[in-house]
């Protein structure tokens, strides 16, 4: 049975890649049809899981506000399936030789939702004023940034005080969205009443939202969007989220035709089989690429017994990654082989210590730092943690890797709780010994993998810092120069040779390259696929009409 | 049978609302104090969400939130926030408390209303029906139903009643309140809101139904030998006189006390039922609240409730009054 899924992944979108299959080299997997023929008319069902807190992902990271945040608010490029940045407000951009000065070359004509200009004012006010003092991951992107000019409304030359080449894979409308200045600018941006009812320039305004039922967007008629016909964009009349909470119920709705589009695994894998006739509904699972996200296991290294690399090493070969994907993941995704997933093509370094499952090796290991088992077999009794918030599935794999370490004298004792309290443990408390999450690595390993590893983020009480605790001043030093290398070849050197320490080191179990799905009826085109998908515009996006 | 005089009504009502006070008094108290033993706080919740955060700006937060305060000082804060009868703000929804519930309030009240309405037409039908035939085919028929409502996990019942209804059948929506798309006025929002409700208020009332079904059936059963009954059959009254006004009358009284106790537990039976048919209303914001640690929500959501419930309380004793006319609406508490 789980042969035919994996086989259904990678099979099921032949007629997609077969339609750009000219110009770009098409991965394997996916499947939403790329259309030639725009439609218009029509509202696009869509749901979002959990319902968002606020709808502007300026100063927020939050996946779900930012898929419905995208359909109004844009960035200044999106990115395609390489991760390679792609215009929308922005039309070209330039970095100086000496990785200085970026100056970003805006589109002409575009107006916020309100009627206003949009410019490059815009653009230097939200970087410096929300970006870069507000953003979770901006803070790091921008911080280099000592100065943002602007010569002339559609220029925008941002100057750095040392090279920050991971800058031009954040600024998409989820890393840095642009705010209207003339709405935002004097007022608490964190509580500004725009935040839940936002201006912005994209392909939909925001009509309302009714809290615990749906936002409901429409047709901006003034879009500076084309298609390849030349016909103004977008071609739906509107967008309408659904916040359906129940797993199951968002599948039976999918079922329905209440709902046209499931973004970001809403629907749970195991439903997935429920979609598999192919002229009715497609899966992408290339929307998430962006995002690269990393199911992981991360040791408290402070604990006496986990602190020895080799106890660490010796999990590593006791959890089959293989048997975890199929088991737990029921195929969808990758085993990892490092911090740094395959996705991220210009960074991704295989060639490092690997770990193939094997438990008399990984008995070995544990023998060799002294943990002997006892009379009743067990070497070594330890607990992990895992966020119970995250539906009936977040179990899963707990119990998996629960029961992989029980086959080499590691009895593991599985802690339940809240988000609240599962964040309280491990990043205030530091009371634990295992924990698994998983975490998005972005499109760049300075900012998006940095923070687990570098001994400056390790950082009591904050979530997802460097919670093991694991420090490595070696480690720090080469992270810190790749961050700083404006030489491309220099830098991705230096990144290869920190995925080889950490892959030796083993604070985190890196285990599987996860993969966001999206279903949607097979009457949704888009005209361009994204590696940010899940936070497409949407503008290009059209329903056939109902057979 | 009209309520009495007005005035022992009048004075029980003051002296009922008088005690109200103090309960919920308490209620908002031991609410404020169990939620301070659980672990982690909205900042963390928001900063875990937002994917990192700084150690200023989450302690920025917490000032802002007065969460820096110490316990005393917040526990005076809020219980004078009560009495001036202000529900403060939800900092993560970024809204009042007082507005946020009361968008909310509106949908858990129609689902408890059409609910409780479902489960007594039909558990006060199903329990008369099989006391009249009782160990009959129609009395054993009625009881397997009735096992098997009260028997159903309530999630699992509404998940099976959209399977079969919205996805295979069609007939019925999904979830939701409205139907979206069509924004509806007048007439046909009304029918529209009351297609959407039949689901989720069905699957609420099938455990309710079960228990009066069984409560109506045996007191019934109970009252038929008594004495009164007997004195009505020998004055000549037909048997639906009798089944109607003086059995079933009668048998009302358990009834109605159990409505009384179980208003609280279908105000949590509603989280289920609202996040099964994400039905907006208050079951799910409460859950979202605590999940989120968003306690000033969380304690506005829960003394709402406990007024609804002291309130609802008081109502089902002046039915019993009404429905009993021994039982005397006392104004110094004890019952003739």
């Amino acid at each position: 049975m789980h042969s035919n899924r994996r086989h259904f992944i990678h099979t099921g979108t032949a007629l997609g890649a077969l339609l750009v299959a000219g110009s770009l080299a098409v991965p394997s997997a996916f499947a939403q049809t790329v259309g030639t023929k725009p439609v218009r008319g029509g509202i696009l069902n869509v749901a979002v899981s959990p319902e968002p807190t606020l709808l502007t992902s300026a100063f927020i990271t939050t996946m779900n506000i930012g898929q419905v945040s995208s359909k109004v608010l844009e960035g200044l490029v999106s990115y395609d399936l390489k991760l390679q940045p792609v215009p929308e407000l922005a039309t070209s951009w330039e970095v100086a030789p000496d990785g200085l000065t970026v100056t970003f070359h805006l589109r002409k004509g575009v107006k916020w939702h309100d009627g206003k200009d949009f410019s490059a004012a815009d653009v230097k006010y939200t970087l410096l004023e929300v970006w870069k003092p507000l953003h979770p991951f901006g803070r790091a992107a921008f911080a280099n940034v000592t100065a943002v000019d602007t010569p002339d409304p559609h220029t925008v030359i941002v100057r750095l005080s040392s090279p920050a080449p991971y800058l031009l894979n954040y600024i998409n409308t989820y890393g840095a969205q642009v705010l209207p200045k003339h709405l935002y600018e004097g007022t608490d941006v964190l509580k500004n009443p725009a935040n839940n009812a936002p201006v912005g320039t994209g392909p939909f305004v925001f009509k309302e939202w009714v809290k615990g039922s749906h936002v409901r967007l429409e047709r901006n008629p003034n879009y500076w969007g084309r298609g390849a016909g030349g016909e103004p964009q977008p071609y739906l009349d509107g967008v309408v989220f659904k916040f359906i909470p129940d797993a199951a119920a968002r599948t039976v709705a999918l079922e329905a035709g209440e709902l046209d589009v499931a973004l970001g695994s809403s629907i749970p894998l195991s439903n997935l089989n429920k979609f598999s006739d192919k002229s009715k509904y497609t899966i992408n699972l290339d929307d998430g690429r962006y995002l690269a996200t990393i199911f992981l296991t991360q040791f408290n290294v402070r604990r006496p017994a986990l602190s020895d690399k080799r106890v660490r090493q010796a999990f590593a070969h006791a959890i089959d990654r293989n048997a975890l994907l199929k088991v737990v993941f029921l195929g969808y995704g990758k085993p990892a082989t490092g911090p740094v997933p395959s996705s991220v093509v210009n960074y991704y370094a295989p060639e490092t210590r690997q770990y193939p499952f094997d438990l008399k090796k990984a008995a070995a290991l544990l023998d060799e730092a002294g943990l002997k088992p006892g009379k009743d077999g067990k070497r070594l009794k330890i607990t992990l943690d895992f966020d119970a918030g995250g539906g009936v599935t977040a179990s899963r794999p707990a119990e998996f890797i629960k029961q992989s370490l029980a086959r080499v004298g590691v009895d593991v004792e599985l802690r339940a709780g809240d988000t609240a309290t599962y964040l309280r443990r491990i990043f205030n408390d530091q009371d634990y010994d295992l924990m698994i999450s998983s975490l998005h690595r972005l499109p760049d390993p300075t900012l998006g993998v940095q923070r687990l590893f570098w001994t400056k983020n390790i950082v009591k009480g904050s979530p997802w810092t460097n919670g093991s605790g694991y420090s490595n001043p070696e480690l720090d030093r080469i992270m810190e120069a790749a961050g700083g290398e404006a030489d491309v070849g220099k830098r991705k050197a230096l990144i290869k040779q920190w995925q080889q320490i950490v892959q030796e080191d083993l604070p985190v179990l890196d285990l599987v390259e996860q993969t966001w799905v999206t279903v949607a009826t097979a009457r949704l085109h888009k005209q361009v696929l994204q590696g940010d998908g899940l936070f497409a515009s949407y503008g290009d996006a059209w329903l056939d009409a109902k057979k | 049978m009209s309520l009495r005089l007005a005035s022992p009504l009048w004075g029980f009502l003051k002296k009922r609302l008088l005690q109200v006070l103090p309960v919920v008094f308490g209620i908002a108290l031991l609410n404020f104090l169990i939620l301070q033993v659980a672990p982690g706080d909205v900042v963390d919740v928001m900063a875990g969400e937002a994917g990192a955060a700084t150690p200023e700006y989450m302690a920025q937060l917490r000032a802002s939130f007065g969460l820096d305060q110490p316990l005393y000082l917040q526990l005076g804060h809020y219980l004078w926030n009560i009495v001036t009868l202000d529900l403060g703000f939800s900092f993560r929804q970024n809204m009042p408390v007082f507005e946020l519930v009361m968008d909310r309030l509106p949908a858990t009240l129609l689902l408890m209303v059409a609910a409780i309405a479902i489960a007594l037409v039909l558990g006060v039908t199903l329990g008369v029906l099989s006391a009249l035939r009782v160990h009959t085919w129609v009395d054993n028929l009625s009881s397997l139903f009735v096992l098997a409502a009260y028997a159903m996990p309530t999630f699992w019942l509404g998940l099976m009643a959209i399977v079969l209804f919205s996805a295979r059948l069609g007939w019925l929506p999904s979830g939701g309140m409205v139907d979206i798309s069509a924004s509806h006025t007048g007439l046909a929002w009304v029918l529209d809101v009351a297609r959407h409700a039949i689901l989720p208020a069905a699957t609420l009332a099938t455990f309710y139904m079960a228990v009066y079904a069984k409560l109506v059936r045996s007191s019934m059963l109970e009252l038929y030998g008594a004495d009164f009954i007997r004195t009505a059959r020998a004055k000549g009254a037909g048997e639906t006189r009798i089944t109607i006004v003086h059995t079933l009358r009668n048998a009302l009284l358990p009834l109605v006390t159990m409505l009384g106790f179980q208003i609280a537990s279908l105000l949590s039976g509603a989280v289920l039922v609202e996040s099964v048919f994400s039905w907006p209303g208050l079951g799910r914001l409460a859950f979202e609240a605590i999940l989120a640690r968003d306690f000033n929500l969380l304690l506005g959501i829960l003394l709402l409730s406990s007024i609804l419930v002291t309130l609802i309380n008081i109502l089902v004793d002046v039915l019993y009054a009404w429905l009993d006319p021994r039982v005397q609406l006392s104004t110094t508490g004890a019952h003739a």
